[in-house]
């Protein structure tokens, strides 16, 4: 696997949309010509090279790309939408929508991201090592189909909203995380091995949602059974679980919410 | 206008109010020597917006702030350098826009598409939450002019229309005759959701009083009742369980029910969430009876704002045009948002008042830019302006169309004369948007 290397320069305050930094659009091409890729800072169109020193070396195929990005890239959005195949790395806090609409590939994050972090996301791998903003996993403004495929790996916590209008794919938070987790949910697993403090799962109609830690859960949830060590999604479980469906606000819902007992 | 004898003074008769969404189209204006001196029909809030028309100490001249101080000026000049700061701007924040006209608004979103910046309307601190409810799950509404001839069942949830829209319930909703009520208020029945006793729900014939921050909740439960399906509690958000089941038995029992909903929940606990799960009551209780719902807008022409961004963009507030082409995203692209992550570094503020409502820390960064001021009256966001140019009242001083709470459009009438030498929005804005494509 080929490395580019990018190190930010001084970032400036009004934000960079930088959807260009992907695996599947460094590919092939020289470090020159990544360097003279668009980045909008503001409403000016500048060039990748602005911000970015870039070094090292581009695979001809994007699967064989890796994107170092060295240092804190907080105020940069979009960091690789899209990507079809390929690695990022960044190694530091990234800004909104990392991973936006990713289909595969593989993207890491050592820091932690803004909101809207793998929206629309098909598939591929999206790994936090820190905390997730809003919205993670989630779908687009009015759209009722949210994440469709591939995983979701958050260390930290997560916001509010994750894995909105979700229909595939997994989420796993090891922290807590926010209200209205999975709300519209209709297939699909979150699991969250912290706490969440009201609201998981609300109007879901379909897929399965697990709380290890304290959660309050909705009155228009039913209570099922109770369960030893469950396999969801292929997703092994370790302990006893009480299970609830619904969300019954919702005619004929199918959803089930996992909490540990 | 008519000669009215017996005072010596013209009236102006069908004008339409423009202070709230109800946009009352009744009201009476009596006018002597181009001062208004009269003003009927109109609520408590309209008729003192008619007369703050004559308010002491109004701005007329354009002012600058230069070496600190606010100085008069020309408008060609405050217009140069509105037009220059804009220009200048990387990432220019264009704010406000609920009440003024659509006309207004269309040369509003031609600068932000020209100068590459972030377009929201006041529906952002307001029925923001409301918008991306629909936006998911849709909007069975219908027009102000049904619910009178035919509601049989009104709910206010988390509003209290007699002191933010007074006429409401005696033009639309509760009071008037309509073609299949014919007996007013006696074929009607009215429920009040809040979280306290409100003057509108001491007016009710049901109260019910729902816990803080649990709209949500009671909610769920009565899509549940009405769906057939077991509330797995007692109480919910205050509430007991027959008592929502009684409730929703009401609601599909109806001919014609309406939900109009407030901040009470657009901008409490669940936001997007309460209004969403409160369309989905609507769209369930659509399977038994006729019911609609809709939001009690505030500011006279903040639905026109979104209806004129929405024709123009596709999208009813926070479009961002940095990159050329519209983008939206409330939480990315929203004016508080653009302010508290730093990011706008100039702001033309027209018809709102900001500086007065937005949080503390929104208000830091605008009073650290360049800061473009258009409205009427001396506000606190005037006195923050780098440039302030003071601009005549739309619908008293001229025409105007604004939208109703319904999108019903409805042309506001000009009453008297606006001061010498001032401008109206339209005008001052068109202005500006020829200063920057001057030369390009």
């Amino acid at each position: 696997m080929k490395e580019i290397i990018l190190t930010p320069k001084e970032l400036p305050d009004v934000g960079l949309i930088a959807e260009t930094i992907t695996p599947d659009l460094f590919a092939g091409k020289s470090i020159g010509k990544i360097a003279s890729l668009l980045i909008f800072a503001g409403n000016q169109r500048k060039k990748l090279g602005d911000f970015f020193e870039v070094a090292g070396k581009s695979a001809d195929d994007a699967s064989d790309t890796r994107i170092v990005i060295k240092g804190d890239i907080t105020k940069v959005k979009m960091v690789g939408k899209g990507t079809k195949a390929g690695e990022i790395v960044i190694e530091g806090s990234a800004g909104m929508y990392v991973g936006e609409e990713m289909r595969g590939g593989k993207i890491t994050v050592l820091g932690n991201v803004d909101s809207f972090a793998g929206q629309t996301m098909r598939g591929g791998e999206l790994v936090i090592k820190g905390n997730a903003g809003d919205y993670l996993g989630a779908a687009y403004r009015g759209d009722w189909r949210g994440m469709r495929g591939g995983v979701i790996l958050v260390e930290g916590n997560a916001g509010a909203e994750t894995g909105l209008f979700m229909v595939g794919g997994k989420i796993k938070i090891k922290g807590n995380c926010g209200t209205f987790a999975g709300v519209h949910m209709k297939k699909g697993l979150i699991i969250i091995e912290g706490q969440t403090p009201e609201r998981a799962g609300a109007e879901m109609t379909g897929g399965s949602i697990v709380v290890m830690g304290d959660t309050d859960i909705l009155p228009t949830f039913a209570p099922v059974n109770e369960e030893k060590n469950p396999e969801i999604d292929g997703e092994k479980l370790k302990g006893t679980f009480q299970t609830y469906s619904g969300d019954h606000a919702e005619r004929g819902a199918k959803g089930m919410l996992y909490k540990f007992v | 206008m008519q000669e009215s004898l017996s005072k010596r003074c013209t009236v102006a008769s069908d004008v339409v109010c423009p202070f709230c969404g109800t946009l009352c189209d009744d009201i009476e204006v009596d006018v002597k020597d181009n001062k208004i001196t009269d003003v009927r029909h109109a609520c408590r809030i309209g008729t003192a917006k008619f007369f703050s028309v004559l308010e002491e100490g109004r701005p007329t001249k354009p002012l600058i702030r230069k070496n600190g101080v606010m100085v008069e000026t020309t408008v060609d000049t405050a217009v140069k350098k509105a037009a220059e700061i804009l220009k200048k701007s990387i990432r220019p924040l264009l704010y406000g826009w609920s009440s003024t006209s659509c006309e207004a608004h269309a040369h509003g979103i031609a600068i932000a598409e020209e100068v590459g910046g972030v377009i929201d309307g006041t529906t952002s601190v307001c029925h923001g939450p409301s918008v991306l409810a629909i936006q998911d799950v849709g909007c069975p509404s219908c027009t102000l002019a049904e619910v009178k001839n035919r509601a049989d069942l009104v709910i206010y949830w988390g509003c209290n229309p007699m002191h933010a829209h007074p006429r409401h319930l005696s033009r639309y909703t509760i009071y008037p005759r309509g073609y299949f009520r014919e007996r007013g208020h006696q074929d009607r029945e009215l429920i009040v959701i809040d979280v306290r006793k409100t003057d509108t729900a001491k007016i009710a014939n049901k109260f019910i009083k729902v816990d803080y921050g649990r709209d949500y909740e009671l909610l769920g439960a009565i899509r549940a009742a009405v769906n057939g399906n077991e509330i797995n509690a007692e109480v919910v958000g205050g509430v007991t369980k027959e008592e929502i089941q009684k409730l929703a038995e009401k609601l599909k029992n109806c001919q014609f029910g309406v939900i109009f909903f407030g901040m009470g929940l657009t901008m409490t606990s669940a936001k997007h969430r309460n209004i969403d799960n409160a369309i989905c009551l609507t769209k369930d209780l659509n399977r038994h009876t006729k019911f609609s719902i809709m939001p009690m807008r505030g500011h006279y022409n903040v639905t026109g704002f979104g209806e004129v961004l929405t024709w123009q963009t596709g999208y009813p507030y926070a479009v961002d045009f940095s990159t050329g082409y519209p983008r939206y995203n409330p939480g990315e692209t929203s004016a508080n948002d653009v302010l508290q992550r730093g990011e706008a570094d100039a702001a033309l503020i027209v018809a709102s008042d900001p500086v007065a409502h937005f949080p503390r820390k929104s208000v830091e960064y605008l009073a650290k830019m360049p800061l473009i001021y258009i409205g009427p009256h001396h506000t606190p966001t005037s006195l923050l302006a780098d440039v302030f140019i003071p601009s005549t009242f739309v619908g008293i001083e001229t025409g105007g169309t604004a939208y109703r709470m319904d999108t019903v459009p409805l042309y506001a009438k000009k009453v008297v004369d606006g001061p010498k030498g001032v401008l109206s929005d339209e005008e001052i804005l068109e202005r500006i948007y020829k200063e920057i494509v001057r030369g390009k």
